[in-house]
């Protein structure tokens, strides 16, 4: 009898334990798949960058003690005979990007941001972040390939420095910046510099993504100064103890070409993990690596999100997530606006951050930001120099596109920059204003919109009315850097709850956000209905039951 | 009294119904977690438990058919209209006036005519619409690599899911009721647990 019940329970326990063939349990702690070895190869070639079988202190070319940047780049041509014309094609050297499907030409050269807003009537400041040298206005010659720019992202030494004003040029004479701060900035021994060349760090692409709109974390707010050496919870890839990625490792560069774009972003990446080499549209989207079924073990639930929601959603929780914060928005509508004594002032936040400045206006930061969230297909429409708007709304810098539950859009995190920036009040465009310099139509140097846009505007090539008005504007970053720690990453309720993260989004069914509340109404009104019939038909037996005895 | 004693339910059927109601219980408490009416293990724990009970009663229902087939009980669950009216009125006015019940248990008829109804219905109806609308939820991800993305949405399945779980907590809340309706009020529930059934 004994060995039955042994038998039995056996029997139950077999039972209970084969769902867990069902379910594909894994090991428990196997929550995210690791990606394949594409993922670790890329990794040990961006590290291998030491083992390289060329000595640059060796070659002859380099034994010049080099003037100028110019100098360099004709010594770099002597060997590296292709490099200048593969630059030449990118947008770093171009700054313009052109959308394939609509032909709009976008890129720096050609939108106008909330931030800075242009960089046309600027160059000699905004060419601090470009590829090359003496882009000073509309007359600079595209075609030269000594003016291209090797050393910014390839200077290991960060020593080299290029700073507003000299139009792209590095410093060669000492010089104090900012002016009247008592701080100086050295020049680098371009010789040293030249011969200690390698692959790009998170340093040389962040000497100017990390400091877009001419702040540290300013732009982006996922990439700031703090990605040179950050931490695992800041970014799991770039982690400097950890897999200490480059910006490179995922944005794999062929010809000098960077893949990954925010002008055409791969927002719905399919299929498998693989092997880097196959011809590959988007190699710096999170599925090269982790596929599109990243989840495995008892995550694998989580794969069924993966035809909706852009992984950046639940693994980048907040961005900016640090004490250098971002900007929520920028409001040129304050600049010229003079201190108490009549002459140009400026203000820091409690966080020591610009919060004004006479020039430039009014900006609120903020840190550990929670994005907004937007179905998006990768595909971005900008307002270009001249583009009509409309100033009675709110006008958007760029229109992303995508749709509810379409099959090309994804969920995504955005960063979304409010401005207020001036517009031609007859011909309804933004306006270029010429900001930057010394001159006397300088908007910061003389604080006279009129003369600043007129300028602005005239080097634009566009008809200027002689009538300014500030109008309200937003641009939609998508956010995809600073990816969090798995531990970190959204947990189920932040967004399946009718407050959520998502609580916004249309076009999906979410259980616990939505439910039909006819069918809830009806449900527990029949489970009430039932309980209530049952309690009064119990209420009844013991009550007729105890009359009967009471009769006895 | 020894004589009246009858061996009603046997161990596997014992075991499948209890195991079942431990399953079921569970799934009503996380399933309606999930419908967000309220957070008690938290959502995707919620989830977890109710996939996993999910996945176990299945496998216990395939073991069950094999069983009801190899042992003949399915006939258990044959439909009659004989003596419905009388069960009807037993529990409508006799249950008061301690009439007898009109119904005697035998090894070969366990189950009132009420009973036989609303098992069937359970069996044919109830949980084929569950398990159905279920198996679409579970196997969301796979709707496009099947090719029925265009003609499902997630909302009318949840929709007939959660409905069907509004059944079943309706049907859960009368069958515990019923149990009480034996000759004492825990006979019934003794009877499940031993297997035997004692008659007055």
């Amino acid at each position: 009898m004994r060995l039955k019940y042994i038998l039995l329970l056996a029997a139950a326990s077999a039972l209970l334990a084969m769902p867990a063939a069902f379910a594909q349990t894994a090991k428990l702690e196997t929550i995210i798949a690791p990606p394949t070895q594409a993922a670790s190869q890329v990794a040990v070639a961006a590290k291998a960058e030491t083992a390289s079988t060329a000595d640059h202190s060796k070659f002859k070319a380099l034994q010049t003690n080099f003037k100028s940047g110019p100098q360099v780049t004709e010594a770099c041509l002597t060997c590296h005979t292709e490099a200048a014309k593969q630059v030449q094609h990118t947008k770093h050297w171009t700054w313009e990007s052109v959308d394939a499907k609509t032909g709009q030409k976008r890129g720096k050269k050609n939108i106008i941001n909330n931030y800075c807003t242009s960089p046309i009537s600027n160059e000699k400041d905004c060419m601090a972040c470009h590829a090359g040298y003496g882009w000073k206005d509309s007359s600079f010659d595209f075609a030269v390939e000594k003016n291209v720019d090797c050393l910014i992202c390839h200077d290991t030494t960060g020593t080299y420095r290029k700073l507003p004003g000299d139009a792209g040029h590095p410093v060669y004479e000492r010089v104090e910046f900012p002016k009247g701060s008592g701080k100086f900035v050295e020049p680098a021994d371009l010789k040293k510099v030249a011969q200690n060349i390698g692959l790009p760090s998170r340093s040389n692409c962040g000497s100017c993504h990390f400091f877009g709109a001419g702040g540290n974390g300013a732009k982006h707010g996922d990439l700031d100064s703090s990605l040179q050496h950050p931490g695992k919870y800041l970014d799991v890839h770039m982690d400097e103890k950890g897999l200490n990625f480059t910006c490179v490792t995922c944005h794999v560069t062929e010809k000098h070409e960077v893949s990954g774009s925010r002008y055409n972003v791969a927002a719905a990446v399919k299929g498998p993990a693989h092997l880097r080499g196959k011809t590959d549209a988007s190699p710096a989207a999170c599925q090269s690596c982790h596929s599109d079924k990243p989840h495995s073990g008892r995550m694998d639930i989580l794969n069924t999100h993966t035809a909706k929601i852009a992984c950046q959603t639940c693994h980048i929780p907040e961005y900016a997530r640090n004490e250098i914060g971002t900007e929520a928005s920028w409001d040129w509508s304050q600049a010229t606006v003079m201190g108490a004594d009549g002459k140009p002032t400026t203000r820091k936040d409690s966080a020591g951050r610009r919060a004004f400045d006479s020039k430039k206006g009014t900006w609120v930061w903020d840190s550990y930001v929670i994005p907004e969230y937007r179905w998006f297909n990768g595909d971005s429409t900008y307002k270009v120099i001249g583009d009509k708007i409309d100033p009675g709304k709110t006008v958007q810098i760029n229109e992303i596109g995508g749709a509810p539950n379409a099959a090309d859009s994804r969920i995504w995190p955005m960063k979304i920059h409010r401005g207020k920036q001036p517009y031609d009040k007859v011909n309804n465009y933004l306006t270029v204003q010429h900001t930057g310099g010394e001159d006397d139509t300088a908007l910061w140097h003389n604080y006279d919109w009129q003369k600043a846009i007129g300028a602005g505007m005239k080097a634009a090539g566009l008809p200027y009315s002689g009538e300014y008005a500030f109008v309200s504007t937003e641009m939609t970053w998508p956010v995809t850097h600073m990816v969090a720690p798995e531990h970190d990453a959204l947990s189920c309720a932040q967004c399946h709850s009718e407050n959520g993260r998502l609580q916004n989004i249309a076009g999906v069914y979410m259980p616990a956000r939505d439910r039909n509340r006819l069918l809830d109404l009806a449900g527990w009104t029949l489970v009430l209905l039932s309980l209530a019939g049952v309690l009064i038909h119990g209420g009844l037996r013991i009550y007729t039951s105890k009359k009967k005895e009471q009769l006895k | 009294m020894s004589a009246n004693r009858i061996y009603l339910y046997k161990r596997y059927e014992r075991f499948w119904h209890w195991s079942q109601a431990l399953l079921i219980i569970t799934m009503l408490v996380t399933g309606f977690e999930v419908h967000g009416t309220y957070t008690l293990f938290g959502f995707g724990k919620a989830v977890y438990y109710h996939t996993f009970c999910a996945w176990t009663l299945l496998v216990l229902w395939a073991f069950t058919i094999f069983w009801q087939f190899t042992t003949d009980e399915w006939k258990q669950y044959i439909p009659t209209l004989k003596k419905v009216d009388a069960m009807v009125r037993y529990y409508a006015f006799g249950i008061f006036r301690n009439a007898p019940n009109p119904f005697h248990k035998t090894a070969e008829k366990k189950h009132n005519p009420l009973q036989r109804l609303a098992y069937l219905a359970l069996l044919s109806i109830l949980s084929p619409v569950i398990w159905g609308s279920g198996l679409f939820y579970l196997f969301y991800s796979s709707w496009a690599a099947l090719g029925i993305d265009g003609y499902l949405s997630l909302e009318a399945v949840a929709l007939v899911h959660t409905a069907g779980a509004f059944m079943m907590l309706v049907f859960f809340i009368a069958h515990v009721y019923l149990t009480t309706t034996g000759h004492t009020p825990t006979a019934h529930i003794k009877t499940m647990i031993t297997g035997w059934e004692e008659e007055e």
